[in-house]
């Protein structure tokens, strides 16, 4: 379909998204063609190509911010946190596609206000909370954390998936003499698993890449994420941009190929509760 | 039976959220620095707060906020939505470039714009000066800091914003837009009469979020200026943050957070209903 057909309109719209492209790719660029270059070049000139590629970057990158300890933390914190809110919310989302129980009305309401609730409003007793429990620097206390904040979001998701499901499977099924969970587990599941597998996607790089709850309740050097150890190298271990830029990278380049790879489910996910027909 | 489906998520969120948030409401009420036994302060922690200069600022700064995210990413996004709607042949391709800043963590965006870009010794802005154009470093500007800022939000979120509008302009009937293309309308006859009105709801949903989110802004303020120059930069939530974990004031910062989840109280009770009246459908 075109809107209008002249050619002028085509070459000023290619013009005007070639544009948009150049300002979302620019501090990309930046990134990695930084990352290949000893501090002095940057301090030179950071558009320059290298002059000489240094790989050193990345080992002392990969050293400095402990990745081999911090990203294996990332690793148990996203996996325990797409585990437990798959797991939860595909059961909650069921529940309130089909509604089953008569509070699914106020269940909902109450997920949606969750999801737009301020991390403000809880985090201070929180924190205190989770000290005094000596939950501070746990990692699994932070995918806790993180089932909570991302369920909600989750549940309603999985709810669209659910609601699509033919309601005469399920009869069929009853019908067949199968319990309530042999419904739920072998019929409904496999049917939602790409509702499941979509949720799993935007769930991990939502806690991959968060911030503020791992700041706050990861504290020892050997217990923070891949970002968190990326914060603090370019906060206060160093100053080498070259080497910032390389772990910055070394973060970046499997989310970015992930996404691209998936990139038909991150966006339908991340759509999917915002599009309004 | 049923009933028992619903028990793991609500048992994680109550005991996550709704009851610290509950606890909030209450330390609002009292002077607290988070070891010593808790002592009832009735208003004085609002009371302090109105006359603290820099909630002002603050609050002030948030509004700021929300008036620019309002505007600037909501028109990129739906001008380069629209745009890929016209070109169609690589719209792809455009799609997942503008959704890849999205994807990468704040703090590495923060870093990368920090000391690329708007750096005088390592970034673009150096380079500039050398050249003879006096750019500043906006996050060292009093004045400027919080706009510096607000540019590096700006590019991680309007992509997000044209996904989705994109995705919901591809939904507008295909024979409407004929009509409109036969009659001879130009791209603006077209926005204005056919296309906007098409995906309003969305557009309206997204504003709603965009006022909820843009009271949780925290990241790149906290990673990039933590509030300053001399708190010109401070938004609401990095000063309930400061509040209670570097002041150790945990009452003034409950107070604080009650003032953040008041304004998004607002958006969201706008939220909740449009997403409900769906949900009945």
């Amino acid at each position: 379909m075109r809107l209008v057909e002249s050619r002028l309109t085509l070459t000023v719209s290619y013009a005007l998204l070639a544009l948009f492209a150049f300002i979302a790719l620019f501090p990309i660029a930046l990134l990695v063609l930084n990352s290949l270059k000893p501090a002095a070049q940057i301090v030179q000139n950071p558009l320059a190509l290298p002059e000489t590629i240094r790989w050193e970057n990345f080992t002392n990158a990969w050293n400095h911010a402990r990745f081999s300890t911090t990203f294996l933390n990332s690793f148990i914190i996203t996996g325990t946190t797409i585990v437990l809110v798959c797991t939860t919310s595909s059961l909650t989302a069921y529940v309130i596609a089909r509604r089953k129980i008569k509070s699914w009305k106020i269940l909902t309401f109450y997920l949606l206000a969750t999801t737009t609730a301020p991390i403000q409003l809880y985090i201070f007793p929180l924190y205190f909370g989770f000290a005094k429990l000596g939950l501070i620097n746990n990692i699994f206390g932070v995918a806790l954390i993180y089932t909570a904040l991302y369920s909600p979001f989750a549940v309603m998701l999985l709810r669209t998936y659910f609601i699509a499901v033919p309601k005469e499977l399920e009869e069929a099924a009853i019908v067949d003499g199968a319990t309530h969970w042999q419904v739920f587990w072998r019929v409904m599941l496999p049917i939602v698993s790409p509702g499941i597998l979509t949720v799993a996607l935007i769930i991990g790089l939502n806690s991959w890449n968060e911030f503020l709850i791992a700041i706050t309740f990861l504290q020892k050097q050997e217990n923070v994420t891949a970002v968190i150890a990326f914060f603090l190298l370019s906060g206060q271990y160093s100053s080498d941009w070259g080497e910032i830029m390389a772990a910055a990278l070394i973060i970046v380049i499997p989310v970015v190929a992930l996404f691209v790879f998936m990139q038909k489910r991150f966006i339908e996910g991340m759509a999917g509760g915002s599009v309004k027909g | 039976m049923h009933r028992l489906y619903i028990v793991p998520t609500m048992i994680i969120n109550i005991v996550i959220v709704a009851i610290p948030a509950l606890l909030t409401i209450v330390l609002a009420f009292y002077n607290w620095d988070g070891i010593s036994t808790p002592t009832f302060a009735g208003l004085d922690n609002f009371r302090a707060l109105a006359a603290d200069r820099v909630f002002w600022t603050s609050l002030g700064n948030n509004l700021i906020w929300t008036l620019l995210f309002l505007t600037v990413p909501i028109l990129m996004g739906l001008l380069a939505a629209s745009m890929l709607l016209i070109v169609r042949r690589g719209s792809n391709l455009f799609q997942v470039v503008y959704f890849i800043p999205v994807v990468i963590a704040t703090a590495i965006t923060a870093r990368v714009w920090q000391g690329m870009i708007y750096s005088p010794v390592t970034g673009v802005f150096g380079i500039l000066q050398k050249y003879g154009m006096p750019i500043p470093n906006p996050l060292t500007q009093p004045h400027l800091a919080l706009f510096g800022v607000a540019t590096v939000d700006l590019w991680h979120w309007w992509g997000f914003l044209c996904v989705i509008f994109f995705a919901a302009l591809r939904q507008v009937p295909q024979e409407q837009i004929e009509a409109a293309r036969l009659e001879g309308a130009t791209y603006f006859q077209m926005m204005r009469y056919v296309l906007l009105p098409g995906i309003w709801p969305t557009i309206t949903l997204m504003m709603i979020m965009t006022v909820i989110w843009s009271f949780l802004a925290f990241d790149f303020v906290y990673i990039m200026t933590q509030g300053g120059p001399a708190f010109s930069s401070e938004l609401m939530s990095t000063l309930a943050y400061r509040k209670a974990f570097y002041d150790l004031n945990v009452g003034q910062a409950a107070a604080a957070a009650l003032v953040i989840s008041f304004f998004g109280l607002v958006g969201t009770y706008f939220y909740v209903r449009i997403q409900t009246r769906e949900g009945e459908q």
